[in-house]
């Protein structure tokens, strides 16, 4: 197999010269007209949406849950100094490691130096975002070193040379045909009926042999146990126990957000993740890490590892606006229920975390170069109405365009226009002037046929949409000629 | 005595589909209430706020809240634009003398199958409309001002209309405003994911509390030539047999 250095970052590094906007733009036009995608997707986003109610179903106050996860986050966020410190001095008295990261490339330099001063040649990775955020994996491979994702759909992306197209389904775009073809490509073996148990089969051969070769194994975190000082991992494969238990060392890496206050916390947090990311009652293994193998114990590594990212929260953590995106559990309901994300597809983004939660984080934590994300999305507030603890999303949206426009980041023609809208708006008979000068002109144009042709000013509305409707008169003008008289009707 | 209500008529609306607020009119004054139209409305600033420009949304909030300043009841034929008055206003004037006014606004400003079964008490306005209706469940209405059953319980009041159930009734259409043509390739395929939907249930019209969700869904339909017409609340509500 190839776990090749080649292996695009969620950057995504294109040959050519787009900005992120420019290549958002067309590869949303690509994806979005692609039937085949379209079809993948929506069969894929019915079966979760109806384990997903099932799910939330089986919870007897659905409402109530959501509040108390709400709660558990806002608490951990609002004591982060607090829950931080205590988490890390509970590691430290058992036996294990902190490092905390400013930035991606500090958290990858510490990776790497440890894999290469412990003479590490090959490295298993459970799922973890947060390590395609930082880009960790070719830093490993420049060294040398093999690594290998072990989450079933990781794996698969990995072998396509592929970044995730989704934060926990990451091979949610494939049929079984198509991984089949790659199995027989990359793994030179041909399950000529893509039998879905034995490709499966055929992934967990090879990554048994990963496993036990491994002298490392790196993990995310989906929590981060203050009282006690455990990493909490959920997995349905049991690659994350493998990865932190076979391997001589574990790291796990997360950010610093990940930390709630309490053992018990979990109790509602970890039903309420899973109901919310696949719909199951929990994930088939919850495994707590807390520190390296002790005298007696049978199993768990020599050297125990916590990477703590900021990479741009902490700026997050100061907006008392935004802060409650800190919440956010990464449990991907958001993006299976947007609407934008089913048509475009988690790579269009290009981002780390696609979705709703990705176009309202990813201009905070990389910049204006972003900002079309927070435009990107027709503000339905579908991903509000589903998230586990309550960000309110779309709004947060609104607020990024907000804080773009008034630093200035808006285009200066769209500026004009709004400063000429504006004034139309403020005086109702210039309203009324250029509403009744626009019908008027477009009926004239579109008269000719020239309705979504480059002439056309509504062209980017009529290219693909039959014209707007161009009524004669006005609401107002109807008003004031016949229907306002007799005002108080039939009775 | 009469009830009396200021009709709130989006922008888009007023130039581009009157009929919805002639209609509203109707239905309006056949429950016995007296319309109002104040004249001098504009915008409510939605365009702007949802572009990212409240310095240039505040004035025309400003204005609304001067232009409504009397009138007891606001009745509006859109969930989007009563939600932009009623969410969005108080945020936009979160620090200016006006805040306490803006939230007294929007407890008196009603998108208009909320205030015919929540405000009016009714569900039955008199209407016929011998058709199929499918039911699309418009995003601002549904979400953010929580109108789930309201509409449909107007629509079961109309003698002769036959309800088919859409699947993914609450999947947004994908016009939201300015979003409809800087993302058009995103808008066009949920519109057209929607039209689908629409198609499915072979219903003859699709209904909706917002016109710009209609306005939306039409243009798609029609694009397609699809058999089904898009048709706003109002307009059901507005025929008689």
């Amino acid at each position: 197999m190839s776990a090749s250095s080649t292996r695009p970052t969620a950057a995504g590094e294109s040959p050519s010269t787009l900005t992120p906007a420019q290549k958002f733009l067309r590869d949303a036009a690509t994806k979005s007209a692609d039937l085949v995608h379209r079809e993948i997707i929506r069969k894929n986003m019915d079966s979760y949406d109806a384990a997903h109610m099932r799910g939330r179903a089986r919870i007897k106050d659905w409402e109530a849950a959501r509040r108390r996860c709400q709660e558990i986050k806002r608490e951990a966020i609002n004591h982060l100094d607090k829950y931080l410190l205590q988490f890390e001095q509970k590691v430290l008295e058992r036996g294990g490691h902190v490092f905390w990261a400013a930035t991606g490339d500090e958290a990858c330099a510490y990776i790497k130096d440890l894999a290469v001063s412990r003479g590490v040649k090959t490295v298993v990775k459970s799922k973890s975002m947060v390590t395609e955020e930082m880009h960790l994996a070719p830093v490993l491979e420049e060294q040398g070193i093999r690594v290998w994702e072990t989450d079933l759909g990781e794996f698969i992306v990995q072998l396509r040379n592929e970044a995730p197209y989704h934060i926990v389904t990451p091979a949610m775009h494939l049929n079984r045909q198509q991984i089949r073809d790659l199995f027989r490509e990359k793994l030179g073996e041909d399950i000529a009926d893509a039998d879905p148990q034995k490709l499966v089969a055929l992934a967990r051969r090879k990554l048994r042999e990963a496993f036990f070769a491994a002298e490392m194994g790196i993990s995310g975190a989906n929590f981060l146990v203050a009282d006690s000082g455990a990493v909490a991992i959920s997995t349905n494969e049991g690659n994350g126990r493998l990865s932190t238990s076979l391997p001589r060392i574990h790291v796990a890496v997360t950010g610093i957000e990940k930390v709630i206050p309490r053992l018990e916390d979990l109790g509602t947090l970890w039903p309420v993740l899973a109901t919310s990311g696949t719909g199951q009652p929990i994930t088939t293994y919850g495994t707590l890490a807390g520190g390296p193998r002790r005298l007696g114990e049978a199993d768990g590594p020599e050297e125990f590892h916590v990477v703590l990212l900021d990479n741009g929260r902490s700026s997050l953590l100061a907006n008392a606006e935004e802060r409650e995106v800190l919440h956010c559990i990464r449990c991907g309901a958001c993006l299976n229920i947007c609407p934008v994300y089913r048509n475009i597809g988690g790579h269009t983004y290009n981002t780390t975390y696609p979705g709703p939660i990705g176009s309202v984080l990813t201009p905070h934590l990389r910049g204006r170069e972003f900002q079309h994300l927070s435009y990107a999305s027709s503000l339905c507030g579908a991903c509000t109405s589903v998230c586990p603890v309550n960000i309110n999303l779309h709004h947060h949206l609104l607020h990024n365009r907000r804080d773009f426009t008034s630093a200035g980041g808006a285009k200066s023609g769209e500026r004009t226009q709004f400063k000429l809208w504006r004034m139309a708006m403020l005086h109702p008979r210039l309203f009324a002037l250029g509403g009744w000068m626009m019908r008027r002109s477009l009926r004239l144009l579109y008269g000719m046929g020239l309705a979504g042709t480059a002439l056309d000013p509504l062209r980017a509305w009529s290219r693909k949409r039959t014209p707007v409707p161009l009524p004669s008169q006005s609401f107002r003008s109807r008003w004031k000629k016949d229907l306002g008289r007799n005002s108080g009707g039939n009775e | 005595m009469a009830r009396k209500v200021s009709l709130f008529v989006p922008c888009f609306v007023d130039q581009l589909q009157p009929e919805v607020a002639v209609d509203t009119v109707k239905v309006l004054r056949r429950i016995g209430c007296e319309a109002d139209f104040p004249a001098d409305q504009t915008c409510c600033g939605q365009p702007a706020f949802n572009s990212g420009f409240w310095d240039e949304a505040r004035p025309c909030a400003e204005r609304f809240l001067h232009v409504f300043k009397d009138a007891e009841t606001i009745v509006c034929p859109s969930g989007s634009c009563t939600t932009m008055v009623r969410v969005f206003y108080p945020e936009l004037m979160a620090s200016g003398a006006l805040h306490d006014e803006a939230l007294a606004l929007g407890k008196r400003t009603f998108e208009l199958s909320e205030f015919l079964v929540k405000v009016m008490g009714v569900t039955d306005v008199g209407a016929a409309f011998p058709h199929t209706v499918t039911y699309h469940a418009s995003c601002h209405g549904l979400r953010e001002l929580k109108l789930r059953d309201e509409p449909l319980r107007l629509l079961r009041g109309v003698k002769g209309l036959k309800l088919v159930d859409m699947l993914r009734s609450d999947e947004c259409c994908g016009f939201g405003g300015t979003f409809a043509t800087k993302f058009e390739s995103i808008s066009v395929a949920m519109g057209e994911s929607k039209a689908d939907s629409v198609a499915v249930t072979g219903a003859e019209y699709v209904t909706a509390i917002d016109p710009s969700c209609l306005m939306h869904v039409q243009g798609i339909l029609g694009r397609r030539k699809d058999r089904a017409r898009a048709i706003h609340l109002a307009s059901i509500l507005a025929s008689e047999a």
